[in-house]
């Protein structure tokens, strides 16, 4: 069992409290997952590409990191330490210096990379890890968040979701793919790069391979239902759109809410309960294999 | 406390938590309480006894009306998972809709759904009646072995698969039946029986433009030579 939420602001009404609005979505799914929790903000674009890093051992020499980043990729990069993560704002491709730290930094984890995108986690309670990282007084366009009750992998900081592997992109996951193993393999072979043995990382993986090879985020979705075995109810973000899917079978819970102003889901009601002028939205349990998604660029 | 609460028909979540609330409706033995701020609360009305009557001013969360006996209980707003779940006996009405496993395994009773209910409404219903005013999703009455089920829009996916005894009425389209339910004739006695149920659940619609399904009862378990393996 998981918790998922996803918030997602179709006017800037409520963009000023988007990280509250989200951390009491949270605070309502923590007992779906009390192991440990994580969320992704996507706040104003940035000029700058940046990377959120996760220091395994919690003993990372940012300084040292960044220098020996430049040193060897020529990619300037600037480093803001907030716990055992770091924010990296860097003059240069964000792929390209996602990927060197991935081949050259064993105790770091790149928890996200790109202009909007902000990915945190930890272990722990899910109201302690938003607080640890600030959730509350953050703002933007929109925000996924998860709490973990972990089935297929260890209880670890980096098994941890939301799991982001392309620019922008990130997905939260309720349930458990059965091909995980082989599709990781598949997707190695097409240049993706994996950091956990997760099985939802490998979800995040197909979409983010699905659209580097000029898929929109529906048709990504689409194969997706032809690709991915096993149980799920995802929540997905990118850098202007927001969607969820369920599995055929649809035995993991989700609902969706919506007003003009913005649309939330979650895996229960009640942490929907929370938000303003829920008492008008519209409100409905999204049906199996069927791709609900939301766009700002559209 | 909950003598207190006992006299205090309403009963309000945002100062009371779901025990409270739950220990002081059970513990009547008649009466009526209205339910103020569920907010999808898990397990709201559950296990009561007694013919008490419990209207929840908003939408309930998961195993709402568990294990009713002669309560009636009504919900203004959208229920979780498993409401209504073993139910005995008594009334349990949701004016909006019912995620899934709605009516699983209740033996008596009557359960109403003004909406929709999802995937697997009725799974392995074992006597209650349901009556749905708007459509059912896939798997549903799978393995239903008595009682009735009643659903005035469409039928996802694999209606009444290995059913019993059960008796399923559709008026909108089923997507597909599961293995061994089939279509029935409608007889007299069944349109009967169909106009009583939608009397009872308060439903306008003409029995004459449902169907009826049941169980074709070619599966295994069926087969009396097969006896010997039980």
């Amino acid at each position: 069992m998981c918790g998922i939420v996803g918030l997602y602001m179709k006017t800037p009404k409520y963009a000023g409290e988007l990280g509250r609005l989200t951390a009491v979505m949270l605070h309502e799914m923590r007992e779906r997952g009390p192991d440990s929790a994580g969320f992704a903000v996507y706040g104003e674009a940035q000029d700058d590409d940046k990377l959120v890093l996760l220091s395994t051992t919690g003993e990372t020499d940012w300084t040292a990191l960044t220098k020996s980043l430049t040193a060897a990729t020529s990619i300037g990069a600037e480093a803001r330490p907030i716990g055992d993560h770091a924010v990296l704002t860097i003059g240069g491709d964000g792929q390209t210096a996602r990927r060197w730290l991935i081949e050259n930094a064993p105790d770091v984890t790149v928890l996200s990379q790109g202009h909007t995108i902000e990915v945190f986690k930890g272990v722990g309670d899910p109201d302690a890890v938003a607080e640890r990282f600030g959730l509350s007084g953050r703002t933007g366009t929109h925000a996924i968040a998860h709490t973990r009750m972990a089935t297929e992998s260890a209880v670890t900081t980096a098994g941890s979701h939301p799991f982001s592997t392309g620019a922008d992109t990130c997905l939260v996951h309720n349930g458990s793919l059965s091909n995980h193993n082989r599709l990781r393999e598949e997707l190695r072979r097409h240049g993706e790069t994996f950091q956990t043995e997760n099985d939802s990382e490998v979800a995040a993986g197909y979409l983010a391979w699905r659209m580097r090879s000029g898929d929109s985020l529906d048709s990504a979705l689409k194969t997706a239902l032809r690709d991915l075995d096993g149980f799920y109810t995802f929540a997905i973000g990118t850098k202007d759109g927001f969607a969820v899917l369920r599995d055929p079978i649809a035995c993991k819970p989700a609902v969706i809410a919506e007003t003009d102003d913005w649309v939330a889901m979650s895996s229960e009601f009640r942490a929907i309960a929370t938000l303003p002028d829920v008492a008008h939205a519209q409100i409905w349990e999204p049906a199996p294999a069927k791709i609900y998604s939301w766009n700002r660029a559209a | 406390m909950s003598d207190t609460l006992i006299k205090n028909s309403t009963l309000d979540l945002a100062d009371l938590t779901v025990r409270d609330i739950n220990s002081a409706i059970k513990s009547a033995e008649s009466g009526s309480f209205t339910i103020l701020n569920p907010n999808g609360v898990h397990a709201l009305a559950c296990g009561l006894m007694h013919p008490v009557e419990v209207t929840i001013k908003g939408h309930a969360g998961y195993y709402c009306a568990g294990m009713n006996k002669e309560a009636d209980i009504t919900v203004e707003g959208n229920a979780g998972t498993g409401l209504a779940e073993n139910m005995m006996s008594g009334t349990v009405r949701v004016k909006g809709d019912a995620s899934q496993s709605a009516g699983a395994t209740a033996h008596g009773g009557l359960l109403i759904i003004e909406g929709d209910a999802s995937a697997r409404c009725g799974i392995s219903l074992k006597g209650a009646d349901i009556v749905v005013g708007g459509s059912v999703g896939h798997m549903s009455a799978f393995m239903a072995q008595a009682g009735r089920m009643v659903v005035l829009g469409d039928a996802g996916d694999a209606l009444g698969d290995s059913i019993y005894e059960a008796k399923l009425y559709v008026r909108g389209k089923v997507a597909s039946l599961g293995a061994d339910c089939i279509e029935k004739e409608m007889r007299d006695q069944d349109i009967c029986e169909l106009s009583d149920l939608l009397t009872m659940a308060g439903m306008k619609a003409d029995p004459k433009e449902f169907k009826r399904y049941g169980s074709a009862r070619q599966l295994y378990n069926f087969k009396i030579d097969n006896i010997d393996a039980y």
